[in-house]
Formats: structure tokens, sequence, C-alpha cells
């Protein structure tokens, strides 16, 4: 019993003195699972390349989840970074404010693409973002009216396109690819076919109307997927015939069980991504609070290596991983930013 | 109506009585083998279940535990690191030299490569971990007086070399889509015959932290944090549980209040983790200002999670106590504490240990707390103390599990054999405990 007590002892102590916690000596991050793998290659050469520097600490958690947890307020207790693969809302950015946390630097590291993919058994595939708009929208214009869209099967959509059942694994609506697959695919279909105009016609309300083209049918067709891109992969697996979205870097190291879909015509890779002609893609970024800078040990240093050529240049470990490196000019403005220490 | 009553009595006398005995006996006995056979069918799909989860996750985890490397001569050239000769003063230079140069070098020279065709020599040192440059580092740091000298080396070969020396990748297909060409594989077989490449023993998978590479990503941080998370466990929840079970099930007046508290008790067990996870953030982090992602928030918040589960175990191994053991004890002139110390707690303390030790695994096991605090992370450096990040063995299984690369594909099972492992030692201790200690009446 006696031994009982003295080890309670020392955990209330433990616990006791947890509370009053020194200042951090390690740059934590958390945020969007997109930049996650960028993120944990920088982190990890950054603790190799300056072994006065701890690693830091990458949690993942969503783009959503790690701008709340950087909205929490300023100190050692709230985090650092935060990574988003879509940019900051004015609604957060005012969440921050509310919180103290007023001064922010956003930086830009890049583009990831948005591909389309099937398996690797399966014919090429050719799509364009009017049959993907008529196989995947929740309701289509036929005939003057919107119905609930009667495709079954994609021959039916494009004569070109194989003749089975439509099955697509889009990513759930928490993720911040989804976003960009209803704007960049969705919305751009729906204009394509002449729909949007239709839709108007019919819907005086403009915000109505522009929510009807990007809705997805949920008759079972077209199928959320709420975890990562492995689960994608596997739905895939197992349903020859669906196709998925993924992000470049996934399917680039996968591509030996997947086979890549053109988008009007074009074959995602990073060059056609950077020169602006594959159509799906998107800026990934990471924000910092101005005020940690100089307070947490490393932070600075971090956000330089970050934005070193050795680490987002075209020649770098990222774009070898699939990072879409930005034009020179821009990474250049970047780092004069950061330098200059321009806030949103 | 008459000549349909009539034939009854007669029936009746005639057969019933032994055939009535007969058909009952028979059904029965049917009824009995059906039970029996629907208890074996159930044991069976559960086995069938378990053998398909254990297959699944040998047959993709065993490779987990082999690495290839690559045992390079390598020549620690003075010229390229150190060339001013300064480390004698600044041994800093020591951690910035350019080490993948003696990497390149020595496999230009073992490969026979021109080194003035850069594609070429490109290749050839991706076959080679990126880790190679902190490994060389090492050995020159540990040892400066290997600068000079030429040294057989092991450096751990790339992910995707290891998957393809492993057979984990479809080399059919072609050679623009897979992440070994054929040039690779060509050095590979010819490394392979000269011995060079060779398949060793893992240590690295329970010894290293996380990384991005998978060919030196480990379990060792998330270990290590697991074990934080359950000493915190076991140091608070198992006092502190069988201090309230005591207290419930032998002092406390049993009344409408203690009801209740009975009550939420067994509310609290079946609780969802997550809102633990909740409960924990808003509390330690928010509140109590404790690091994020440290081992003690998880414990604490672990601990929480268990308690039920130790306070319904021991209160049932109380229970189980006879009565007459402390009808004996207080007639003796024992003191109520006396009877409950030296007769009671011991003879209930099989049951108490196994619950704690389930309630253990069932802690060790669980990430969804685990995610709201922060040690949802991917963590390199080892915990000092339960105050720095880390992360769980469960969320390691998880973080990987998400991961691209191929190579991570069995690294993710061979974890989860590792968790399995612990689990499996620790429900037998559980088993043993009470083997060697449960008296029976």
């Amino acid at each position: 019993m006696k031994k009982y007590l003295g080890s309670c002892a020392l955990v209330a102590i433990m616990i006791a003195s947890a509370g009053t916690a020194a200042a951090r000596d390690q740059v934590q991050i958390a945020g969007s699972s997109t930049v996650l793998p960028y993120a944990k290659i920088v982190a990890e050469t950054f603790g190799e390349t300056f072994p006065d520097f701890k690693t830091p600490v990458v949690e993942s958690g969503g783009s959503s989840g790690g701008l709340k947890e950087f909205c929490k307020g300023v100190g050692p207790d709230t985090i650092d970074i935060a990574n988003s693969s879509r940019k900051i809302k004015d609604s957060e950015v005012e969440a921050c404010k509310a919180a103290g946390v007023t001064e922010i630097q956003e930086i830009k590291i890049g583009y990831d693409g948005i591909v389309f993919a099937t398996d690797a058994g399966n014919a090429d595939l050719k799509l364009e973002p009017k049959d993907l708009y008529l196989a995947l929208a929740a309701e289509i214009v036929v005939d003057g009216k919107l119905v609930a869209n009667p495709n079954k099967k994609w021959s039916e959509v494009n004569a070109a396109l194989p003749d089975v059942e439509i099955a697509a694994y889009i990513p759930g609506e928490k993720h911040g690819t989804r976003e960009v697959f209803e704007e960049k695919i969705l919305a751009h279909g729906c204009k394509d076919t002449g729909a949007a105009d239709a839709i108007k016609a019919l819907i005086a309300d403009e915000k109505e109307a522009a929510a009807k083209c990007i809705a997805v049918r949920k008759d079972g067709m077209a199928v959320d997927i709420d975890g990562d891109y492995t689960e994608t992969l596997a739905r895939i697996d197992s349903n020859k015939n669906g196709i998925g979205v993924f992000g470049l870097s996934f399917y680039e190291n996968n591509a030996d069980k997947l086979k890549v879909a053109t988008v009007n015509g074009i074959v995602p890779s990073t060059e056609t991504i950077a020169s602006g002609e594959y159509p799906v893609s998107r800026p990934l970024f990471f924000y910092v609070k101005k005020a940690h800078l100089g307070v947490i040990p490393g932070l600075k240093e971090y956000v330089e290596f970050f934005t070193d050529d050795q680490m987002i240049g075209p020649d770098s470990p990222l774009a070898a991983y699939g990072l879409v490196a930005a034009p020179d000019a821009e990474r250049e403005e970047i780092r004069k930013a950061f330098e200059a220490g321009n806030v949103m | 109506m008459t000549d349909i009553v009539s034939p009854v009595p007669s029936s009746f006398t005639k057969t019933v009585s032994p055939a009535r005995r007969d058909i009952g006996i028979k059904r029965r006995y049917a009824a009995e083998r059906r039970f029996r056979m629907y208890g074996i069918a159930a044991i069976l799909t559960g086995l069938f279940f378990l053998f398909l989860l254990l297959w699944t996750v040998i047959s993709n985890g065993y490779t987990a535990f082999q690495q290839t490397t690559i045992t390079l001569p390598i020549e620690f050239s003075e010229k390229i690191i150190d060339p001013k000769n300064e480390r004698a003063e600044n041994p800093g230079k020591l951690m910035a030299a350019n080490y993948p140069l003696l990497v390149r070098d020595a496999l230009i020279k073992v490969l026979n490569i021109d080194p003035s065709n850069r594609a070429l020599v490109k290749r050839a040192t991706d076959m080679v971990s990126a880790s190679a440059r902190t490994q060389l580092r090492d050995v020159v740091v540990a040892n400066p007086a290997v600068i000079g000298t030429t040294v057989n080396v092991s450096l751990l070969a790339e992910g995707n070399v290891d998957s393809a020396n492993k057979g984990q990748i479809d080399l059919d297909v072609d050679e623009a889509r897979r992440k070994v060409n054929n040039q690779q594989l060509a050095w590979m077989k010819q490394l392979n015959d000269a011995g060079v490449m060779t398949k060793e023993f893992n240590t690295g998978l329970f010894t290293y932290g996380a990384s991005s590479r998978p060919e030196a990503a480990g379990v060792g941080v998330a270990a290590l944090g697991s074990l934080y998370m359950m000493l915190i466990v076991l140091v608070l929840s198992l006092p502190i549980g069988v201090a309230a079970s005591i207290y419930l099930e032998e002092f406390a007046p049993k009344n409408r209040f203690t009801d209740l508290i009975e009550v939420n008790i067994n509310n609290l067990a079946a609780v969802p983790s997550i809102v633990y996870g909740l409960l924990g953030l808003s509390i330690f982090i928010n509140f109590a200002g404790m690091p994020r992602s440290a081992a003690v928030v998880g414990g604490l918040v672990l601990t929480l999670m268990t308690l039920p589960t130790i306070i319904i175990a021991t209160r049932a191994a109380l229970k189980a106590v006879p009565p007459s053991i402390r009808a004996a004890a207080l007639g003796l002139g024992a003191s109520k504490m006396q009877t409950i110390f030296h007769h009671v707690l011991p003879l209930a303390a099989p049951g108490i240990l196994t619950g704690t030790i389930i309630g253990l695994a069932h802690a060790l096991g669980e990430t969804a707390p685990l995610l709201l605090i922060g040690m949802v992370a991917f963590v390199v450096d080892f915990p000092g103390s339960p105050m720095q990040p880390s992360t769980a063995l469960p969320v390691q299984i998880y973080m990987w599990a998400n991961e691209a690369e191929r190579a991570f594909v069995e690294r993710t099972s061979g974890a989860i054999i590792i968790l399995l492992a612990f689990l499996i030692v620790m429900n037998f201790g559980a088993i043993l405990l009470r083997r060697r200690f449960e008296r029976r009446w």
C-alpha cells in the first residue's frame, strides 16, 4: 500500500509540474492531410539539417481542423503553423482576430493536381468535364426540365466511353479536394453542356441555380469517400470499373495499379499542371503565426527552409513526391513576402 | 358431435402415453443437437474471421521485418567531409558535410558508371535511402578517426527498391508507370549476385521514429509513447479504481445516491472514447495548459476511459468473495478495514488484476481520444519524458495506412503484428495471474 501511495504522489507531482510547462522548444504544425506528406518531408529534412533544433511535430486532421486549432490564440500552448489545401476563409480570419491571432502570414508552397484514375487493366479513358457532370450530377436538364439523373452507364453519357455502370469514388464533403472537384469539373461541365443557362431559366435565385449545378447524385452511383486516397484505391481494387479521384502524388506512387484519365485530352503531369493546361489543380498553403516567430525556436528557420528552392523548387524532394512547383517568379515573391513580414 | 368426440378417448387410451414420451425425448434431443450445432457454428464463424484477420495481417506484414540493405565500401574522404581540416575547432563542420557525395562515389565505383553521365548517376543514387546522410554522419561524428579510411557501411535501400526486391511491385507493367526502372532492376540483380544487396532483419522497424521515407520509418517513438501512457494509466487508474470500488462495495450505504453513482459508472463504461478526447482537450490542454501531443495528456485521458472498466471489474471481484470470509474475520475481532485489506482484497486480487489488464489492453489499442489532443501526429524525435510530443502504436498504424508509398503497406501490417503481440502478452499475463492466484470455494 505504501508503494501505491508513493507512486500516486509521484504522478500527482508530475501532473502539477505539467501545468507550469515551460515554453516549447519544438515547432507544432497541424492541418490538411494533402499537405501532410510534404510537411513531413520538410520537417524530417529540417531536423536532419539543423541538429540544434528539434524536428517539428506535424499533426493531421484536415484543413478546417488545423485552422480552427491555429485560431485558438497566441502562446506556446497553441500551434504555430496550419497547413491548408485551400485558402483561409474570411470567417476563419475573423475567428483568428477574435482570439488575438491578428497577424497571419500566408505561404503558398506550390500546386497539387487532382486526377481521375481507374484500374490499370482498363482501356484508356478520356474524360471531359461535361461527361463527368452528366454522369454525376444529381439532376440534369432533359427537354428543358430538371429531372433526376437518368444515366446509368458511362456509354449513355458519351458513346466513346466504356459500356459499364457508373461508379465514381469522389472525395467526401469534408475534404478540400471536393471543393476543387465541384468548382473545376462540375461547374464547368454544367456550363459546357448548356445546363447552366437552362437551370438559370428555371430557377430565379442565382445561388440556388449554382448549387444545382454542383449537386452530386446520391443514388449510389457516386460514392463519397471520407477517408484517404488509400480507401479510394481499395474501392477501385474491388470494383475494376470504378473511377476514383486522387491527388497527383498519390497516383504517381501507385501508377502500376492505376490508369490515369485525360481531362480535355490533357494527361496530368507536373508539367501540364504547372503550365495550366491540365484544368484541375489547386494551390497549397500554410499559415504562420507571426507572433510566434522568434519566440518558438526553429520556426523562422523552418519557414525559410520550406520556401527554399531546395525544398519547393522544380528539382526538389517535394517535386519528386508530386508537388507541382510554382513558377520561379512566384516562389521568389513568396520568399520576399515572408522576409518582409507581410501579413493578411 | 358424438362421432367426432367418441374416437378421442379410444385413441388416447391406446397409443398416446408411450408415444408422447417418445416424441418428447426425440424432440428434446434434436433441440439439444441443434443448439450444440449453433454453438459450434458460432465458434467456427468466429475462428474463420479470426483466421482471416491473422492471415491478411501476417501475409501482408511478415516482409516488414526484413529490410533490403546495400553494403558499400565508403571512402570517408577528407577532401569531401572536411576539406579545410577545421573539424578540431569547429565540430559543427562534421554535421553539415556533404555525405551523399560519399555514397555517390562509392556507387559509381561499385556499379562502374561513367561519372559524367548525370542521369545515370542520379538513378543509381536514388536506389539508396536519403537517410544515408544521417547514417554516415552518425558514423563520422561517433568516430572522427574514420576520416581518410575506407569502411564497409550497410546503407538502407530506398523504399521502392526494397519493395521491388521483395517482389511487391508489379514488374510486368510499362517501365514509365512503375517507380523502379529497368536500369535499376539490372543493377539490383548485379548487386544481389555480388552479395552487396542483402535482406537483413529490420531492427529499424522497432527503433526508428516516424519518417516520410518508409525504409527509415519505425514504431520506436510510438511504442515509447504507448509505454508512457500505459504507465500513467496503470499508476492512476488502479489505485483510484480499487479505492472507489472498495468504498462503494464495502462501506457505502445502499441508497438512491449510490444507485445513481452505479448507473453513472456503468454508463461511462459505454461512452464512446472520442468523448473522452473532447474532455481531455478542454480540461487538460485548454484549461490546465498542458502541452499538446504529449503522452501525459494521452495517459490522463485514457485513465478516465479505463476507470469505469476497472471499477466494474473490481466490484464484481469483491462481490464474488463469500460473505463467510468477512463474517469469520469480523467474528475473530478484525476491524472492517482489517477484514477488507487482510482477507477480502487478497482474495479478490486475481479478478481485479484481470480487469485492470483488460482495461489497459483496451486503452493500448485506442486512437480516437488521441486524435483531439494532437497525438495523431508525425513525431520523429524520441520523447525524453511524457511531457514531450509522442504518438501511440495504433496511431502509427493509422498514419501508415494512409501513406501513398507501397513500402508502407507491409509496414502497416508489420506494426499491427507488433501491437497484436503486445496485446497477446498482456492477455496471457492476465490468464497466468488468474491461474496463479485464483481460489475456488
